[in-house]
């Protein structure tokens, strides 16, 4: 897998130049000009309150509630991406991906605009509530609570989910499943020690594309919250667009940056032990 | 097949791309052309057609959802505008960062139409007259639907009435917030007192579990829909949501409440200023600034427009033209300084995030 | 397993709903002749005429499809030149710009917008479509780059290298064997790169300048407001129009039973 290409020439490499011209020049000085602006006040000199403020009481709790609402997201999208993956692996084994691509098609709506029709569906005299008063059932009040955010977040980034975990599965050969069953094994079993293992990949790379833009949205919190929740997201835009105060966005933006490398490094480690461990 | 299928698409797109891509900088690239930053829906989109038909000056018209979304976008030199529309603390704000240059009235013969009344309002904070052109003006107040709420509606204390839990609609801006809870509890909304200001908070926080939602605009379309029995909302709107959802009731508080004027100012980094003064003389036109009113219904502060309002009932309305002589206690905004922005910020993020 | 098929079609479809109610509600509203979005005032056609005779929604939609399509373009070509330029990296060099990729990824979209915007009144560029496309491109390589390098672990370099064995130029044997193996990385990389920019609000949010729009900023500035129903009927009209290329691209798939049928 690592063989080099052996008669392709080391001229080559100049392919990735443009590429990497243009990665300095749009992303590492403009991460630079993040740092400068994260670690410096108003005046320019030197200061950690920036960074610090993250622990004021604000902050802190708006990133722990951040925290807690992507982590929730992220595991019921793989709790409802998982099966459904498996089940279109399965059934579109040998015939078109475009099957899967059903569940990919609504990111063609504008998000935003999928994001106001949840408003409009689970408002007090929205839709749902319109269908369950009709039917002289309770009404259903999550709009504007945490759980209304939840479920735009869940909404919204579970085609992140599925794609990449249907493409692993997809990818799996069914001859191993097979010949564990051959050999022995039942159902679950042959799910545990076989194709769990081997979909992690895709699994691990679904998680962070749930987790990152559910941890950092302020959209989402904004239109489903009714302005009632302060995400992280919602505390650094508010910080560059009303409050005008760059040095305090930008040293949250860190901060915010910070915590999702952790992150990714956690799950990454967790992704390498299980690889080793089969 | 599918590879094929995209590369029709594909040379599709790219050819309808070419051929309207001139399109993308059509305005940008002609030279008579006038760069405007408005607030959302406050103008009516006809009048931009018939100022172009009329000059043949080309309108670049964008919006802004807030004084505060607006400011850093100028100060910063991220776009750059030829007239702006901000509200009256927000114009102190910009003179006194020196963003604005004066306007040459001489070439805006029209603004005799705006009533004298109104200058004498933006003398609070243009002290010379020197840089804004008055366009709307306005009070904060309660909106409210009949039929949900039967006692009479005086006060902002109804805002924090238990009966309404999950009925009330909130401003989302910092300063609209804290004047209603700085006036409720009889204090200036200017107000740079930190025992006041820490009262007001305590007091919006108190008020929290009561709200259904923090809005900004959106107070208009809820009330229409009957999501909410409450509402604060500028007195502009609530002729439009009247003529909507009749059951709704626009009230002033009798604690008092905010007065405010929007105006058109010129940045200091306008490249099209002769273009800009042309644009303000049009939309103080009398026959103008009464088609806009109409479509907007927020109150103008163009005297001799009213003759040319042709809606008998716009023309009379109370809610449009309130004698304000009525009112005590109605304040208008001022800039408060960088560091009490930056704290009564700190202290609305603590409410919202309480 | 085939017992299950009852559940398993339930479920697929549970799902289906769930992601297609919000989509329908917006049609449905498409069709709503009250410009309320919490009224129903019957059926109507109007907004679908009237949003061919709006400029300004019109614009957008030009801007955004441009955007996109010139943007997933431009991040594809560089974005697969550097894929291929990797492979006979060193190691090191290889992480650090695979690391590089994974920042725009990995960084809140409100940080790389608002880092591009810093860049941009640094340089004291104007702002308008330009920097919007620039942005665009910056965060739709990393896209590209993540589809089509899994697919070089799955090129068979043995066939490569014979057909260099057997004659065939360096660059013939590229294009004739490893472009065609990687091809679905890269296509897939391209609508997936189409797709962000077609979608993306925060980025366009702060790169955009004075009177540039993209149907995302249009929408945005219009929610505070009450969205015009115009813009239902335009992406009702793109919707559908997504998914009628989709089924007849699947008709065809499933019409020609004669070769590999039986896999």
């Amino acid at each position: 897998m690592r063989k080099p290409w052996k008669s392709l020439s080391k001229k080559t490499r100049a392919l990735a130049a443009p590429y990497f011209v243009w990665s300095v020049g749009f992303i590492i000085i403009p991460l630079i000009i993040i740092f400068f602006y994260g670690f410096a006040d108003a005046n320019g000199h030197f200061t950690l309150s920036n960074v610090a403020s993250i622990f004021s009481h604000v902050n802190l709790k708006a990133l722990i509630i951040s925290m807690l609402l992507s982590f929730l997201s992220t595991f019921v999208c793989l709790l409802i991406a998982y099966p459904l993956a498996y089940i279109l692996a399965e059934f579109g084994h040998g015939k078109s991906s475009l099957f899967a691509f059903i569940f990919i098609l609504p990111m063609w709506m504008n998000s935003l605009l999928r994001t106001i029709a949840w408003q409009n569906l689970l408002e007090k005299t929205g839709l749902i509530n319109t269908i369950l008063s009709f039917f002289h059932l309770p009404t259903m009040m999550i709009i504007n609570t945490p759980w209304a955010i939840v479920l735009g977040m869940v909404y919204d980034f579970l085609p992140f989910m599925i794609l990449p975990i249907y493409n692993t599965l997809s990818r799996l050969e069914i001859d191993y499943a097979n010949a564990a069953r051959d050999l022995g094994a039942n159902g679950w079993q042959t799910f545990w020690k076989i194709t769990w293992p081997l979909s992690l990949p895709g699994v691990i790379s679904g998680i962070t594309m749930v987790f990152v833009p559910s941890l950092t949205t302020f959209v989402i919190s904004d239109i489903l919250g009714g302005g009632k929740i302060l995400l992280i997201g919602n505390i650094i835009e508010q910080l560059f667009t009303q409050d005008n105060d760059w040095n305090a966005g930008a040293g949250l933006s860190i901060v915010l940056m910070i915590f999702i490398v952790i992150s990714m490094i956690i799950t990454d480690k967790y992704d390498k032990e299980d690889a080793t461990k089969k | 097949m599918i590879k094929k299928l995209i590369c029709v698409v594909l040379a599709a797109f790219i050819a309808i791309s070419a051929s309207t891509s001139c399109g993308i900088s059509k305005a940008e690239r002609s030279e008579n052309v006038v760069y405007v930053y408005n607030a959302g829906e406050y103008i009516d989109p006809d009048l931009l057609d018939q100022f172009t038909a009329e000059t043949g000056i080309q309108v670049v018209y964008d919006e802004f959802e807030s004084n505060e979304i607006m400011y850093p976008k100028i100060e910063s030199g991220a776009a750059v505008y030829d007239v702006v529309c901000p509200s009256d603390y927000m114009i102190e704000k910009m003179i006194k960062k020196d963003l604005l240059q004066p306007i040459d009235y001489s070439k805006i013969p029209n603004i005799k139409n705006i009533g004298d009344y109104y200058i004498e309002q933006s003398r609070s904070f243009d002290p010379e007259h020197k840089y804004t052109v008055p366009y709307c003006w306005g009070t904060v107040g309660i909106l409210y639907n009949k039929t949900m709420v039967s006692e009479k509606v005086d006060s902002w204390d109804i805002l924090w009435d238990e009966k309404y839990k999950n009925e009330i609609l909130m401003q989302d801006s910092v300063r609209d917030a804290f004047m209603v809870s700085l006036m409720d509890l009889g204090y200036s909304c200017n107000s740079l007192d930190h025992d006041e200001i820490e009262a007001a908070t305590e007091r919006l926080k108190a008020q929290k579990h009561l709200v259904q939602a923090y809005v900004v605009d959106q107070v208009r379309d809820k009330m229409i829909g009957n999501e909410a029995a409450l509402g604060v909302i500028y007195s502009g709107e609530a002729l439009y949501t009247q003529s909507q959802n009749p059951d709704l009731e626009y009230v002033i508080p009798k604690e008092g409440t905010n007065l405010w004027l929007d105006c058109w100012v010129m940045p200091k980094n306008a490249k099209n200023v002769e273009n800009g003064l042309k644009f303000l003389n049009f939309l103080c036109d009398a026959k103008v600034a009464a088609k806009n009113f109409e479509y907007i219904t927020y109150s103008t502060p163009n005297e001799a427009c009213r003759d040319y309002i042709e809606d008998e009932d716009l023309k009379n309305s109370e809610t449009a033209f309130p004698d304000l002589s009525k009112y005590t206690n109605l304040e208008t905004y001022h800039y408060l300084g960088d560091t009490a922005d930056k704290y009564l910020n700190g202290m609305w993020r603590e409410v919202k995030s309480y | 397993m085939i017992r299950h098929n009852g559940i398993k079609r339930f479920y697929t479809i549970l799902i289906l709903f769930f992601l297609y109610a919000p989509i329908l509600t917006l049609m449905v509203l498409s069709f709503n002749s009250s410009k309320s979005r919490s009224h129903w005032g019957g059926f109507t056609f109007d907004w679908y005429i009237s949003l061919f005779e709006n400029e300004h929604i019109m614009q957008a939609f030009w801007n955004t499809i441009i955007i996109a399509v010139i943007s997933a373009l431009i991040a594809t070509i560089f974005g697969t030149l550097a894929c291929i330029g990797m492979q006979v990296m060193k190691k090191r060099m290889r992480s650090v710009i695979m690391g590089i990729t994974n920042i725009p990824m990995l960084n809140a979209d409100i940080v790389t917008g608002i880092s591009l915007m810093l860049l941009f009144i640094a340089c004291r560029v104007n702002m308008g479509g330009a920097t919007v496309l620039l942005a665009h491109i910056t965060f739709n390589i990393p896209y590209v780059i993540l589809s089509v390098m899994p697919k070089f672990r799955q090129i068979n370099y043995a066939t490569y290298e014979a057909a260099q064995d057997l004659g065939a130029t360096p660059t013939y044997a590229f294009t004739h064997i490893i472009f065609p193996d990687i091809l679905p990385g890269v296509i897939s990389g391209f609508l997936m790169a189409f797709t962000m920019s077609l979608d993306d609000f925060i980025i366009t949010h702060f790169t955009k300048g004075a009177g540039f729009d993209t149907l995302s900023t249009k929408i945005y500035s219009e929610v505070k407001k009450g969205v015009s129903p115009e813009i239902y009927a335009l992406s009702t009209i793109m919707f559908t129009l997504v998914l009628a290329l989709l089924v007849i691209v699947n008709a065809r798939k499933f019409r020609p039973k004669k070769k590999g049928g039986a896999a």
